[in-house]
């Protein structure tokens, strides 16, 4: 009985925890601007199935599209066998799914399988990071916290994945034992090897089994709350982030409507533009002036680090990585939601995401090629960002480096980015 | 071989009372880069031999803006686009064929929000078309025949756009050995010159981007690295002299070679 309390308040209480954060996180992202992506739900729900469910752009790489497949289709399924642990938990009961009878032994059998993948896979994963020392998972901007979460994430689903396969072989020697609660339910491919390392003793056995239990259910809460300030976000937020996909060519950047006004008003005298509510500034600085979309981007980015390293500047060893100016916006909008926490509403602090997390150098390197995005597994864009940027450092301040104002005057002047005059367009027909 | 070119423009078609089935949208780099404007003069014995009724803006013809926006100066790129949907709509233009992927990018997805809408059609899907109906064929013995010919695919046609084939399908009727670069189709590797950085300095690092790109292509051992932009065959131009192997290496874009294949 006093079991069955403290697992229903534990359970409870994460849950209360993790609303709590996610409405945290859902009004950071609300501090961006409107945005509308709410047309053709079918092509997006097309797109979130392909992408978030389907891991179709994972398959770029193969090696790592399979490990995580293995992890990926695991935890989605093993959570499954969390309806079974909240019910034994809150009512008592013991294996209550059991009563499937041979469709419950292939559950089991089938979590089993998935959890030695998980295993496999994060181990993998650890080797990769921190054996290998792959180049794409140990860059500059992953010093520190992004390291030790990454490490984390796979070392706690290791010890998870290792305390279901525990609890499932001490059941079974219970079960083999004949205890009374423990009858002979279930099928276990994978921790039958492992009976044959446990003591004899039932008592010892019972207590293997209840703190693998316990273990199991309370690491999956804790986790859950763990992700608002992770990487491992991205098991969330990837669905609603591929759903709200770009939908557009590539190519395609956004028009500013604004701007069309005004640049209306001057071409025809006679215009007058619509009121807006309230000017908008030209571009962005700070994580206020990007789209709600950059800012769920920021939270849904998972630092595999794909974009960087298909990235032309960071290939070439330029300062900018298109990883870390996702992890700078995640960064500067959780810096921006605390400051909001503490004073009621947004008190300048004197930093923003330009100069302060983006340096300049790193803006204007970008060939505006589009890898990055297209090699995004959940369809991020950084270049949005950047451009933004641009356009801020630009429109609001003039402050392009000399030869891109060299380049556009000479637009301004003479209709081409070069010096040359328009009327001598067209000498190219006479030069055979 | 060569014929007389004459290229009409839009306002001496008008002036005799006829139009035009396409224009030409030749593009700054397509008009006063040397290098390039080979590339326009061939695009127009392509037209010119199979017939089709064309002409280009000529002086009337203006920067589309595009890499003034991608610089950030959204203020500039809509005053040239608003001027550029004037001058065409005056002409009740409907079709573009361009040779710029960046002006094919930025008339066909950007000008629409701002009231220009047109079929764009780049010079390599026109080939590829005009293949397909049998109006362009490789003559007999031309210079391509076995050679090893390798394709860089410029981002704002490919990635961009999702235009992979075309340029390929081109290179395929040529009876060569078309070898495909590490890095290709929506991997591909940028030339360097998007974004406006053909119009400053690279930021510092390691190599410039062309160099890398470059190095990729003497790996494939190709002796042909064809191109589908201007602003590329700038870049990887450059690197094959910086590389010294201007006398292994040909850069052609696929108008040339179309040009040479079919002895026009
Ligand atoms: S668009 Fe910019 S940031 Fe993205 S890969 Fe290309 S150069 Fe890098
Ligand atoms: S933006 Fe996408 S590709 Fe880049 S690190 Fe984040 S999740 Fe990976």
């Amino acid at each position: 009985m006093i079991n069955q309390l403290i697992f229903t308040l534990c359970f409870i209480g994460a849950i209360l925890l993790f609303a709590k954060n996610a409405r945290q996180l859902y009004r950071n992202i609300n501090l961006g601007r409107a945005l509308n992506r709410n047309d053709k739900p079918g092509e997006r729900l097309k797109t979130m199935l392909l992408v978030a469910f389907g891991q179709k752009k994972m398959f770029k790489r193969i090696t790592p599209a399979i490990l995580h497949l293995f992890v990926y289709i695991g935890f989605c399924i093993i959570n499954i066998e969390m309806i079974e642990i909240v019910i034994d938990g809150m009512f008592g009961t013991h294996r209550f799914l059991s009563f499937l009878g041979g469709f419950y032994d292939i559950l089991i059998a089938s979590f089993e399988w998935l959890a030695l993948g998980v295993l496999v896979g994060c181990i993998i994963f650890l080797i990769r990071r921190n054996v290998i020392h792959l180049k794409r998972l140990n860059s500059a901007e992953l010093a520190n916290w992004p390291k030790t979460d990454a490490n984390l994430i796979l070392i706690v689903e290791i010890l998870l994945m290792t305390a279901f396969l525990l609890m499932n072989a001490a059941d079974q020697k219970l079960q083999l034992l004949g205890g009374s609660h423990y009858s002979p339910v279930g099928s276990f491919p994978i921790s039958q090897y492992l009976v044959s390392i446990l003591p004899h003793d039932p008592s010892s056995l019972v207590l293997i089994e209840r703190t693998s239990w316990w273990f199991h259910i309370l690491g999956v809460l804790a986790f859950l709350n763990y992700l608002p300030y992770s990487k491992h976000l991205h098991i969330l937020l990837a669905f609603p982030n591929t759903y709200f996909s770009n939908l557009k060519p590539k190519g395609e950047l956004t028009n500013m409507e604004n701007v069309t006004n005004e640049v209306k008003a001057m071409l025809d005298p006679s215009f007058t533009p619509p009121l807006s509510e309230q000017p908008l500034r030209f571009g962005a600085k700070d994580v206020q002036d990007l789209t709600w979309k950059n800012l769920l981007d920021a939270y849904t980015c998972t630092e595999c680090g794909r974009c960087t390293s298909s990235c032309p500047a960071n290939i070439t060893g330029k300062l900018l990585s298109p990883r870390k100016i996702m992890m700078d916006t995640r960064d500067r909008l959780e810096e921006v939601g605390k400051n909001i926490k503490a004073n009621g509403t947004f008190v300048d602090d004197g930093k923003s995401l330009l100069d302060t997390y983006i340096t300049r150098e790193e803006l204007w390197a970008c060939t505006s090629c589009n890898a990055c995005v297209e090699q995004c597994p959940v369809n991020i864009n950084p270049l949005e960002i950047i451009v933004e940027l641009r356009r801020y450092t630009v429109m609001e301040e003039s402050q392009a480096p000399a030869s891109i104002n060299t380049m556009f005057g000479n637009i301004e002047n003479n209709g081409a980015p070069w010096k040359y005059s328009q009327m001598d367009r067209a000498n190219w027909t006479s030069q055979q | 071989m060569e014929k007389e070119l004459h290229v009409p423009t839009m306002a001496e078609l008008t002036a005799k009372g006829e139009t035009a089935d396409i224009l030409f949208w030749v593009g700054c780099a397509g008009s006063f880069d040397e290098r390039a404007q080979k590339i326009t003069r061939d695009i127009c014995r392509i037209l010119q031999h199979v017939g089709l009724k064309y002409a280009i803006l000529g002086t009337e013809e203006s920067c589309t803006g595009d890499p003034a926006k991608r610089a950030g100066n959204e203020f500039l790129f809509q005053m040239q686009a608003m001027m550029n949907i004037q001058v065409l709509d005056g002409y009740e233009v409907k079709k573009i064929v361009t040779a710029c992927p960046h002006c094919f990018n930025t008339l066909k997805n950007e000008y629409p929000a701002l009231g220009g809408n047109y079929e764009l059609i780049h010079h390599t899907q026109l080939i590829q078309t005009l293949i397909d109906e049998g109006k362009l064929k490789p003559a007999d013995g031309h210079d391509f025949q076995g050679k090893k010919i390798t394709y860089h695919d410029p981002c704002y046609l490919g990635r961009a756009n999702e235009v992979y084939e075309a340029p390929r399908k081109v290179l395929e009727s040529l009876d060569a050995q078309l070898i495909e670069l590490k890095r290709c189709k929506s991997n591909g590797l940028c030339c360097g010159a998007g974004g406006g950085q053909m119009f400053k300095e690279p930021e510092k690092g390691t190599k410039d981007i062309n160099i890398e790109r470059i190095e990729e292509v003497i790996d494939s051992q190709a002796t042909v690295v064809a191109s589908a932009c201007p602003f590329c065959m700038t870049m990887l131009k450059d690197g094959v002299k910086i590389k010294d192997k201007e006398k292994e290496i040909e850069v052609l874009d696929i108008a040339e070679i179309t040009v040479r294949a079919n002895q026009i």
